[in-house]
């Protein structure tokens, strides 16, 4: 019986598949979501595009908040940048939608430098709010350069194709969704065991040690910006195009909260955190959503108190991890999984 | 000029406002260090219990005033034992999500209690504006910036005369310090809470009667992070002059630049102050200028 699980080299330590069963269950899984859409139907995979834009983001803001430590109240608004970066490109410059993909990420990525700039003064609470007034701000440009991106009424954009083959139904999207997702997080999985991984972490464990090290926080700090907000502008930029529409309610201050919802309760630190928060975050409300249909049936009045009671559940859900499991998600899944892996002798 | 003149006097008014609520932010983060993201959440749960004290039961408007205090103190001591105890020492970012997560949950309870729609508050003060001679100023505004005044000048006493208020002080100074002399810390938590929440909601109500109630109403609180950021954090004397700095800044942006940019420049100016302060002088006028530079 496999008792504990014991590497003999660093090389095996940091390695992505950590045994075979990892590399069984794993390819298990991705079989697992290329069936899924032959089998469900068109709100369920409505749901899982929406997760997979999630996970997107929320890897991002993971590396720049739970690994790097810099905290961001205004991840909605890169994710923002992207999206509208995407619709002014094919709509008005007529690009193809495979060249905006990018370049909403690269200008989002432009933007994250810029916002990333008072990181090098102020930390902390001042960064914070610092992330929360360039959030507002960029709503506000959202509204008011109209001839950019029309105001509230917003930019409606056509489906993006490949090589024929119109991607308009959410069966048809979620391929891409998917694909985009698991490049996305074999990056980040990637950039965590680098050399600019593990400077990240070492500025999030103590900057100026880190600096003595010959970790340049200048060079870091904004590169962890600009990635995070890359994964935010391809994500905003997917979205609108699933959506065919943006407009600047897409993109509310409460997103940048949502996301970081999606990291604290997945777990800070954890590639896997965030992929766990997203889909945690994105079912919670949706689950609500199933339990008041049912519930208005028998019990009309019930139905109307179930919008507010997900501002409470969400609320809640941060503050009792906050409280009583600060590792997230993750962790429990640590946990669990340790379990099974030294049954039965756990001493 | 007239119009100048007019706009600044409303932006002082406007500012006193925002200088007792920015109180509330600086009362919690000066004895506990922590920001209080959920004062606007605050904010609107005091306005709507004052509300509902004032419609439904029919009571005078001070007994009402006074149940919202009361309520208010209750809050905060309930509150910081429950939420904000256990994340004593942990990061900045936990800290800052729980008061967020926090400010969700009331914002929700708010909703399911009171249904989300407008509401007016009914007539308390005279509603003459009255008039300066050079400018006017509207009843609400009036009688905000009055009760502003007087809040924040009975926390200055409190802070100043008091025993409690002395020690809330030693607290915010050095925590070790005011321990060995005797002071409970954690009741001083508790306390400022309570006082924070308190500054909080009377800021709700002067609000709700200026604008009208909403569930909305608390996100003004989030405006006047600038206030407290130009004051310097933990300045009781830089949050009331921010307050006004603020609200004639606003309200002459509006004036001059909503033309340019076709409205909506008043709710978002008070942001890019915020921006420039951190750039240039993150510790604000009267902060503590400990902040760790990177």
């Amino acid at each position: 019986m496999r008792c504990g699980d014991f590497k003999e080299s660093y090389i095996k330590d940091e390695g992505i598949f950590q045994s075979i069963f990892v590399k069984f269950w794993l390819g298990l899984f991705i079989l697992f979501l290329l069936i899924l859409p032959l089998v469900a139907d068109a709100y369920v995979l409505y749901v899982a595009n929406l997760i997979g834009f999630a996970i997107i983001g929320a890897v991002g803001l993971n590396i720049l908040t739970g690994f790097t430590g810099q905290i961001s109240l205004g991840h909605a608004a890169f994710v923002g940048v992207g999206g509208y970066t995407a619709a002014i490109l094919i709509t008005r410059f007529d690009f193809s939608f495979w060249l905006a993909l990018p370049c909403a990420g690269f200008v989002a990525a432009g933007a994250g430098l810029i916002i990333g700039i008072p990181s090098l003064r102020v930390k902390g609470l001042y960064l914070c709010m610092a992330t929360l007034a360039a959030q507002f701000i960029f709503e506000f440009i959202f509204i008011h350069w109209e001839s950019m991106t029309h105001g509230i009424r917003g930019i409606n954009i056509p489906a993006p194709t490949l090589g024929g083959f119109t991607l308009d139904t959410e069966k048809r999207f979620y391929f891409l969704t998917l694909v985009m997702v698991v490049i996305a997080v074999t990056f980040a999985r990637n950039l965590i065991r680098s050399k600019v991984g593990r400077a990240f972490v070492a500025i999030r464990d103590r900057d100026l040690a880190a600096e003595i090290m010959g970790i340049s926080l200048f060079r870091y700090k904004l590169t962890a910006f600009a990635i995070s907000s890359f994964y935010a502008g391809v994500a905003g930029a997917l979205w609108v195009s699933f959506m065919r529409i943006v407009t600047p309610e897409h993109f509310p201050f409460h997103l940048s909260i949502q996301y970081l919802a999606m990291v604290i309760v997945g777990g800070m630190g954890s590639v896997l955190g965030s992929i766990f928060g997203a889909v945690f975050m994105i079912l919670t409300p949706e689950a609500l959503n199933v339990l008041s249909a049912a519930l208005s049936k028998m019990l009309p009045a019930i139905g109307q108190l179930f919008i507010p009671m997900k501002a409470v559940v969400f609320g809640a859900l941060i503050v009792f991890f906050l409280i009583f499991e600060p590792l997230g998600l993750a962790e429990i899944w640590r946990r669990i999984k340790t379990f099974f892996l030294l049954w039965p002798f756990s001493y | 000029m007239d119009i100048f003149i007019q706009v600044i006097v409303t932006g002082i008014a406007t500012g006193g406002v925002y200088g007792l609520i920015a109180l509330g932010f600086v009362l919690i983060f000066k004895a506990t260090g922590i920001l209080n993201l959920a004062t606007g959440a605050f904010m609107t749960l005091g306005a709507y219990i004052c509300l509902t004290v004032l419609g439904r039961f029919g009571a005078p408007f001070w007994v009402a005033f006074l149940c919202t205090l009361g309520f208010a103190i209750v809050m905060g001591i309930v509150l910081e034992r429950i939420i904000l105890r256990p994340l004593i020492g942990e990061p900045i970012i936990s800290v800052v999500m729980v008061t967020i997560g926090l400010s969700s949950i009331l914002q929700g309870l708010t909703h399911v209690i009171w249904s989300p729609e407008y509401r007016s508050f009914p007539e308390i003060f005279p509603p003459e504006p009255l008039d300066l001679g050079f400018a006017i100023v509207p009843s609400g505004l009036l009688w905000g910036f009055v009760f502003a005044a007087l809040g924040t000048i009975v926390f200055i006493l409190i802070f100043k005369l008091t025993r409690t208020g002395v020690a809330m002080r030693a607290t915010a100074s050095d925590q070790q310090a005011a321990l060995s002399m005797g002071i409970s810390v954690r009741w001083i938590f508790a306390l400022s809470w309570s006082y924070g929440a308190v500054a909080a909601v009377i800021g709700g109500i002067v609000i709700g009667n200026i604008s009208g109630i909403s569930i909305y109403l608390g996100d003004i609180g989030l405006k006047v992070l600038a206030v407290i950021i130009l004051g310097g954090l933990d300045s009781i004397g830089g949050a009331i002059l921010g307050g006004l700095i603020i609200g004639i800044l606003e309200n002459l942006a509006g004036l001059y630049l909503d033309p340019v940019f076709g409205g909506g420049v008043k709710d978002v100016a008070p942001f890019f102050i915020l921006v420039l302060i951190i750039m240039i002088r993150p510790y604000g006028l009267f902060g503590k200028k400990i902040i760790e530079r990177v």
